[in-house]
């Protein structure tokens, strides 16, 4: 143990009067108890509905922060989105894809104009194409986990971020992706970076006046994959 | 401006002259607080959220040393490593090290006000590393030799002219023609500088927002996304925090994220809320190889124990300093340490002594807007009054203030003759107000009318008006 965490503990406990062996042991289990629960807080009302509106109220509140968003019937059909994508963007068919079976494994090869990379996104790269673990409807979040399959770089190197998300994958709050990390990564653990995203990226550092496209990208785009029953009566 | 506590009565008196300034923050009045105003009333919950957030701030400073071994457990387990840092200066020392043993010549970094309450720039530099702030904010201060004047809003005392002054003056490449007189073009000659810096930099430093005993974690929130660059770029991460940024679990953190952005920018949710864990695993293709974590008392565990305890729950979304009159005044330079506004006041005196800091406590006109918006409740204005009776007690107030005070005491323990007095001053006022109702000057009230004037007394007292009001209802 370093002296430095001997000092501070050591002050820590003087300002908690913690000695009495009884109250510590009282204490800890206080706090054991709860970092097992992991309880829920008060979560709003507003992402608390039912599954297809919780689709509806996601993309609302991403298109609120900027966001675009284009629902699309299948995951086969992103290829061909993504095509329409960059040519309404006016972009050079080119993309840094996410290293991931399930993007990689999409019908890529009828869009043959497009070139395709994969891995961490290098410093030239215009577009990434991502997954992601779930979306947030509360306020039309993103959530993202870092991975082989999925390098954090993609996330913010790139001009423009377009991301994969299933209608299936849509949350009510956050504490439900936290769960659904749980189930991955099991208690206690989490890998390298998880990534929040809600809308591209902004300042208002100079006199308050909202700028796009600060030091991340300058356009999030979520193509949404209707594969439930639900998602699909939009 | 001297910055240092000491000064701050002349950096007020010359900040309240100061027209440029005067413009700048004029932005603060009405962004914030009404950005603030329309998220608070979209969430029906938000007082609610309000309460529970004090109250998981308040259990965790209860069990702090308990829930800091579970963070570290944690940290170390997934591959990370802490640093327990007692002052500013071991601090400094455990970042130099880590910057040294990896060769570092370029250091990027995220917004960071630990950082600037340990010097760590002026540090780096004197031992031949670069800093470089990426925060658009931040670089802009970096620029130009100065400190952030908000706690997230670094450059808020500037107006665009000066910060495009700045850049055709440091950015030599800038050939006049080309027009930086819109933010967004500001903004993007920024991009392009901070993207070089980005990919070439050795080491990246980021502050936290919080840490999660649970999982070990550190979580950063940024709208730019200069935090999540310089982290997943370098070969190193280091993440610089104090003690009380501990929090239970994600979804303990998840309360606090949910009042934080709407108290600080008015945001639904910051654009990038990152948790980070640990250095890249065995088969990540990006991230850094190593991730530390410099945990930072400086104090804390003294204020800790005493009646200061509660400035401890602060989550620094700068919402008191927003909505403070006096914030608004003179801005976040006059204060003259890393803190500005009432947190500042409170929390100043605590780490640095109030000694040192004894006018911030002062620099209150008692509104109460500070603890009215306070997303976790820090009775901030009950604490300068703590921090007043403290000078009052070690003989730090100045000598005219104790008389007065003397005076007034002598008077307010013999009402008959409070009575008469005051009622004498009040007409006596009101008389020399005249129908304007105000002063301009007036003897031994230099302090006041120096820069307002006074609203005279209507030429009667509350204990007359009341009992008029008793003899009305009475008959």
């Amino acid at each position: 143990m370093s002296a430095g965490r001997d000092a501070i503990m050591g002050g820590l406990r003087r300002a908690l009067k913690r000695g009495a062996e009884a109250t510590d042991a009282a204490a800890r289990q206080t706090v054991d108890r709860r970092l097992d629960a992991a309880a829920r807080g008060l979560v709003p009302a507003r992402g608390q509905i039912p599954p297809a509106a919780q689709v509806d109220l996601f993309e609302a509140m991403a298109v609120e922060q900027a966001a675009t968003v284009t629902r699309i019937a299948s995951l086969e059909a992103v290829p061909a989105a993504l095509a329409d994508y960059l040519k309404a963007a006016n972009l050079a068919p080119k993309l840094r894809l996410a290293p991931s079976p399930e993007l990689q494994n999409l019908p890529w090869d009828s869009q043959p104009m497009i070139e395709i990379e994969t891995g961490p996104a290098q410093g030239s790269d215009q577009v990434s194409l991502t997954g992601a673990v779930a979306g947030v409807a509360e306020t039309g979040t993103l959530l993202l986990a870092s991975g082989p399959e999925a390098p954090t770089t993609l996330n913010f190197l790139p001009d423009n971020h377009v991301v994969v998300l299933k209608a299936s994958q849509v949350v009510g709050a956050y504490e439900d992706g936290w769960d659904r990390l749980r189930e991955i990564y099991g208690r206690g653990s989490l890998p390298r970076a998880v990534n929040l995203i809600t809308g591209p990226s902004r300042t208002a550092d100079i006199e308050q006046t909202i700028q796009l496209g600060a030091h991340g990208p300058r356009r999030l785009h979520i193509l949404l994959v209707e594969d439930t029953e639900s998602g699909n009566g939009a | 401006m001297d910055s240092s506590p000491r000064a701050f009565k002349a950096n007020a008196r010359a900040a309240v002259k100061d027209p440029q300034l005067k413009r700048a923050l004029a932005h603060v009045k009405v962004g914030f607080i009404g950005k603030r105003a329309k998220a608070v009333a979209r969430l029906p919950e938000f007082d609610a959220l309000r309460d529970a957030a004090r109250d998981i701030k308040v259990h965790t400073l209860d069990h702090l040393d308990l829930y800091l071994e579970r963070y570290e457990e944690r940290v170390t387990a997934q591959g990370g490593q802490v640093h327990w840092c007692p002052s500013a200066a071991d601090a400094r020392a455990a970042v130099l090290d880590i910057c040294r043993r990896v060769g570092a010549k370029t250091v990027t970094k995220g917004k960071s006000m630990i950082s600037e309450e340990i010097d760590l720039n002026q540090h780096l530099e004197a031992n031949g590393i670069t800093p470089v702030e990426t925060d658009l904010g931040e670089y802009i201060v970096q620029l130009r030799g100065e400190r952030p004047s908000h706690i997230i809003a670094p450059a808020v005392h500037l107006t665009k002219d000066l910060i495009e002054a700045d850049f055709r003056a440091q950015h030599s490449h800038l050939p006049p023609e080309r027009s930086l007189e819109e933010p967004r073009e500001l903004v993007e000659e920024a991009r392009g500088i901070l993207r070089e810096r980005f990919l070439a930099a050795d080491v990246g430093i980021t502050g936290a927002n919080f840490l999660v005993a649970e999982t070990g974690s550190s979580i950063i929130v940024t709208n730019e996304g200069n935090g999540d660059l310089t982290q997943a770029l370098p070969r190193v991460h280091i993440v610089i925090a104090s003690l009380e940024k501990v929090v239970p679990t994600l979804e303990d953190a998840t309360t606090l994220l949910r009042v934080l952005a709407r108290s600080a920018t008015g945001q639904e949710f910051s654009t990038y809320t990152t948790v980070s864990t640990g250095p890249r695993r065995a088969r990540d293709l990006d991230g850094p190889e190593e991730y530390h974590v410099i945990l930072l008392d400086n104090g804390r565990s003294e204020m800790l124990a005493g009646q200061f305890r509660d400035a401890l729950r602060c989550i620094r979304c700068g919402a008191c300093m927003n909505h403070c009159p006096v914030y608004h005044a003179i801005g976040g330079h006059a204060y003259g340490w890393v803190y500005p506004g009432p947190i500042g006041a409170v929390l100043t005196p605590g780490l640095i002594g109030i000694e040192e800091a004894g006018d911030l406590p002062n620099a209150s006109t008692f509104c109460g807007r500070c603890e009215a918006v306070c997303p976790v409740r820090i009775p901030l204005p009950k604490m300068m009054r703590h921090w007043r009776e403290r000078e009052f007690e070690r003989h730090l107030t100045p000598r005219a203030v104790r008389a007065g005070l003397g005076l007034w005491a002598f008077l307010a323990s013999r009402p008959e003759l409070y009575h008469r007095v005051t009622g004498l001053a009040a007409r006596l006022l009101a008389a020399l107000a005249g129908r304007k109702g105000r002063l301009r000057s007036l003897p031994l009230a230099g302090g006041w009318t120096g820069v307002r004037d006074l609203p005279a007394p209507q030429g009667r007292t509350f204990h007359a008006l009341w009992a008029a009001r008793n003899r009305r209802a009475g008959t």
